[in-house]
């Protein structure tokens, strides 16, 4: 083994997480590298050109809360991030209209106000509630979470901070708070509004990476999170990344490669070294060793603990509740390359309308229903889907007056029945362009190359176990000091000098980064205590 | 005789009316000009930095100078030397009054050896005439005669490139060239106000909406959008770029002398040619040269975590402008007022608060730490932010010749 393959800290996978674990680290000294299987970083977060000319956000195609420290820590504007605004989400709706919500306030209210004048102004005050408390749950994204049962010095100063946070609130605000944790997105809006698209519309945000339907409980806590967008607005924490989301990964990557990381592509872990308990370093599938003290995972919970480690290796409880650890994948991605604008019958013609997203899910019980096929082992036949058009935000992603568009499809089982083949890929990708078309009559003569990911596709291509792109779902007993595990929610392992910094470590979940970035502060903590001579 | 109109539209106006969807307007040397034409500006600024935008600029004022003695009387106007402008170059200049105080601010095009035009934020046909006597010299006040459109962004090259028989592929930073664009004659400047990749098209008025239509055609497929003054304002921001009015305020117009600038005071010193033939002001510069300027104007940078913490004072995340703001505040070293910035803003593209700024010499080296007052729920509290270089963002594609 050579002194070059000798590190002060090696990250297991080139995802965004990993890249800016690595950048945090670099930047503080520590001789890093990444080690990524694949021919590129990013993840899921990955710009390609499948087909010639069109480049497909392959996989994650928006940036959702990208945590403005690490804009700012890591000067990611100046490594080429630039995110542009995705300023309206338009429902189309099977009798010809459409419910729009749009960046400017007067035009969301008129829309809304078609729909039922109540609502119009109910969103309003939702809005002013859910602003109230996303600004008092927020601190929670940048927090290492605290353990409620043994706290430390540290957790009991972090749990009077939340608790001054949360005592701020009045009761009403209190009392929502507790609704948001507990109930369903469908039931908690149904104490807001009456139109069903609109309801449908937001409760999608509540359902996407669960296994879960819109009336399942614990899928109201997410509608905070854009309103958590809201109050980063004018860092653009919501948007999308001009040339794809692998320009995301690509930012960070140079920041990290500027502060002396060194990142290698097609480098597949194969274990994690231990000796007396203690990390020493990885070997990969090639048989080449890597030496270093810390060792960082970016890939998921199961992946961590199940596959990185012998579970002998770990505790028997840790290795049941990571075994537990719901990472249920309910979605797919279709790509496809047009020929030609789409043409959305509610709103024909080009304009600013293409520019946003669009959302097709007309009512709950359509939702419902959708998660019904894919509860009994299918996927949906008329599923939910999140439409971009990036090429109309970012012309440079297709040649001149083409156009890229990227739908993320939920639902679809990962444990199909029968399993996923190519068959099954066609039929789940024919379902997804059938019922698009209904809304969007050219879409099919259109229609120049076509990708489509299962759950299955997203697990061997991209590493995702199960296909789920969160790394475990977000539901209530799976965030916060239950993520992944309790009693290791901070970042550490059982395995000393061994970490975790995925999306399944809080607070995950999106293009966000903070797991990434917490677990680096975490190992310098570590680190600097080491230095002291304190364990 | 119907009393002449406060406003009137630009040459483009039959296409920007309909299209500023906004009706927000403003007034620009009286005319009417988009503040944005869609309801938010966002989309506008991220064309310009990010695909391609179309910019009315036509309220410029512009004043062709032509005849044996154009190039002394533009000589004796700017403080640039003429004598080595190119034929073809275009010139970014001030120009002073005989204190050496800044007039004004504009460019100066050589389209002949005796062919000039002379762009401007004023009037200034009589300062011409006045400084014309004894010149053999024509000068043509073309403000409502020519339409000028600014395409901006960085693929505004290949969309031009598709309707011009011009070589735009060829033509410099801060040059200009003839050529025909869909088969109207144009001067084309590869000049703007945005800091990027960009050219400035010159049209007579009555080409304007047959100009309009092409660009816009060609343009759909690259992102193209009209761009209004909230969005330029930001980009220009960025690139560092001063407005008159805002960040200095013209000679003429000041009613104390307080309110005046040198060239060197406002960080032109770069445009000022002290061994060029005598143009008006080139004494008192001189002059001024030989002891350090008082003043100096500069970028600075806002720190965020002071900004959070003067609002998480009052319990609220931090509010920050999603437009340039044009109010001066105070400027803090030491405890003592040093300064003031004239222009704030986020900059969305490099995710930080910047703003330019006056600062008395001896607080203005770049890396000097300031204190500056923001005010947060009615009562004036203090940030910190730190004097840097201009321009902010500054891409190599603005200079590039491929």
């Amino acid at each position: 083994m050579s002194a070059t393959n000798a590190y002060d800290a090696i990250i297991v996978g080139g995802g965004h997480n990993g890249l800016i674990n690595a950048a945090y680290l670099a930047r503080a000294g520590l001789r890093t590298v990444v080690l990524e299987r694949r021919h590129l970083v990013g993840g899921a977060a990955v710009t390609e050109e499948i087909f010639p000319g069109f480049k497909y956000s392959v996989a994650s195609y928006v940036v959702s809360l990208l945590r403005p420290e690490i804009i700012r820590d890591l000067r990611l504007a100046r490594h080429g991030l630039e995110i542009l605004p995705l300023e309206s989400t338009i429902t189309p709706l099977p009798n010809g209209d459409y419910l729009g919500r749009w960046a400017d306030h007067d035009q969301t209210r008129r829309d809304l106000y078609r729909h039922s004048p109540k609502d119009a102004e109910a969103y309003d005050d939702f809005a002013t509630l859910m602003y109230r408390l996303a600004w008092a749950v927020k601190p929670l994204l940048g927090i290492v979470p605290p353990d409620p049962l043994s706290p430390g010095l540290r957790d009991l100063k972090t749990l009077l901070m939340l608790g001054r946070h949360a005592r701020g609130l009045d009761e009403q605000q209190f009392h929502a708070l507790f609704k948001l944790g507990t109930m369903s997105a469908a039931d908690y809006l149904d104490e807001w509004f009456e139109s069903d698209p609109l309801k449908a519309t937001m409760s999608a945000s509540g359902i996407i990476g669960t296994f879960l339907g819109p009336r399942s409980p614990g899928t109201a806590y997410v509608l905070l999170h854009h309103y958590m967008g809201e109050i980063d607005g004018v860092f653009r924490a919501w948007g999308f990344a001009r040339g794809g989301n692998g320009m995301v990964s690509e930012s960070i990557a140079s920041s990290a490669r500027s502060h002396g990381a060194e990142i290698r592509t097609g480098a597949t872990v194969e274990r994690v070294l231990t000796a007396n308990g203690r990390a020493t370093g990885v070997v990969l599938d090639d048989g080449e060793e890597l030496t270093a003290k810390t060792v960082v995972s970016g890939v998921d919970p199961k992946r961590t603990f199940l596959g990185l480690l012998d579970p002998e290796e770990l505790p028997e409880d840790l290795v049941e509740a990571i075994r537990r650890f719901r990472i249920r994948g309910s979605s797919g991605k279709v790509n496809l390359s047009l020929s030609e604008a789409p043409e959305f019958s509610c709103l024909p013609g080009e304009g600013p309308h293409l520019r946003g997203a669009f959302s097709i899910s007309p009512s709950t019980d359509y939702l419902e229903r959708a998660y019904d096929d894919a509860k009994y082992g299918g996927f949906s036949r008329r599923p939910y889907m999140d439409i971009v058009i990036p090429s109309m935000i970012d012309p440079g992603m297709a040649p001149p007056g083409r156009h890229v568009m990227s739908i993320f499809v939920q639902y679809a089982a990962f444990d199909i029945e029968g399993g996923w083949d190519d068959a099954k890929r066609e039929a789940f990708g024919d379902a997804v362009v059938d019922t698009l078309s209904e809304y969007v009559p050219n879409l099919r003569d259109s229609i120049l190359h076509r990708q489509v990911l299962t759950p299955l596709d997203m697990q061997e291509q991209l590493g995702l176990t199960e296909g789920n792109i969160f790394h475990g779902e977000l539901t209530p007993q799976q965030l916060f000091f239950f993520r992944p595990s309790p009693a290791w929610a901070d970042y550490r392992t059982p395995v000393r000098g061994f970490y975790q910094c995925g999306s399944g470590t809080h607070p995950g979940g999106g293009v966000c980064g903070a797991s990434g970035r917490l677990a680096a502060l975490e190992i310098l903590r570590d680190l600097r205590r080491r230095r002291r001579g304190r364990p | 005789m119907p009393a002449p109109s406060a406003v009137r539209g630009t040459p483009f106006h039959e296409r920007t009316g309909p299209l500023c969807q906004a009706g927000n307007w403003r007034r620009w040397a009286g005319h009417l000009s988009a503040s944005s034409y869609e309801p938010t500006h966002e989309h506008e600024y991220q064309a310009i930095r990010s695909a391609a935008a179309l910019i009315d600029v036509s309220p410029l004022h512009k004043y062709r100078l032509s005849g044996p003695g154009a190039a002394t009387l533009a000589n004796r106007i700017v403080t640039r030397d003429v004598d080595r402008q190119e034929i073809g170059q275009v010139y970014y200049t001030p120009w002073c009054d005989a204190a050496g105080k800044v007039r004004d601010d504009g460019t100066l095009h050589r389209l002949g050896a005796s062919d000039f035009r002379l762009t401007s934020a004023e009037p200034t046909l009589k300062w011409l005439h006045e400084n014309a006597r004894g010149l053999d010299v024509e000068i043509e006040e073309e403000t409502e005669q020519v339409a000028a459109l600014a395409l901006q962004g960085p693929r505004s090259r290949e969309l031009l490139e598709r309707i011009t028989d011009g070589d735009v592929a060829g033509l410099p930073y801060f040059r200009v060239m003839s050529a025909r664009i869909a088969g109207i004659a144009a001067e084309i400047s590869r000049t703007g106000y945005t800091g990027d990749l960009g050219y400035e098209i010159w049209v007579g008025a009555a080409d304007a909406i047959p100009l309009w239509d092409a660009l816009t055609a060609a343009g759909a497929p690259f992102g193209l959008a009209p761009a209004g003054m909230l969005a330029l304002d930001m980009a220009r921001l960025e690139a560092g770029l001063l407005l008159v009015d805002v960040d200095f305020v013209p000679a003429h117009r000041a009613i104390i002398e307080d309110r005046k600038s040198s060239p060197y005071e406002l960080g032109l010193g770069w445009t000022v040619s002290l061994e060029a033939s005598n143009f008006v002001g080139r004494a008192a510069l001189r002059a001024e040269r030989a002891r350090p300027p008082a003043w100096r104007f500069r970028g600075i940078v806002l720190d965020w975590e002071s900004l959070e913490a003067a609002y998480a004072a009052v319990g609220l995340p931090p509010q920050l402008p999603g437009t340039t703001l044009r109010d001066s505040v105070p400027l803090y070293a030491g405890g003592r007022q040093v300064g003031y910035a004239t222009s704030r803003g986020w900059s969305p593209t490099l995710k930080t608060y910047l703003g330019l700024a006056h600062l008395e010499a001896e607080s203005a080296a770049v890396g000097t730490e300031l204190e500056i007052e923001v005010t947060v729920e009615h009562r004036r509290r203090r940030g910190r932010a730190t004097v840097a270089k201009t321009p902010f963002f500054d891409p190599e594609r603005k200079r590039a010749t491929p």
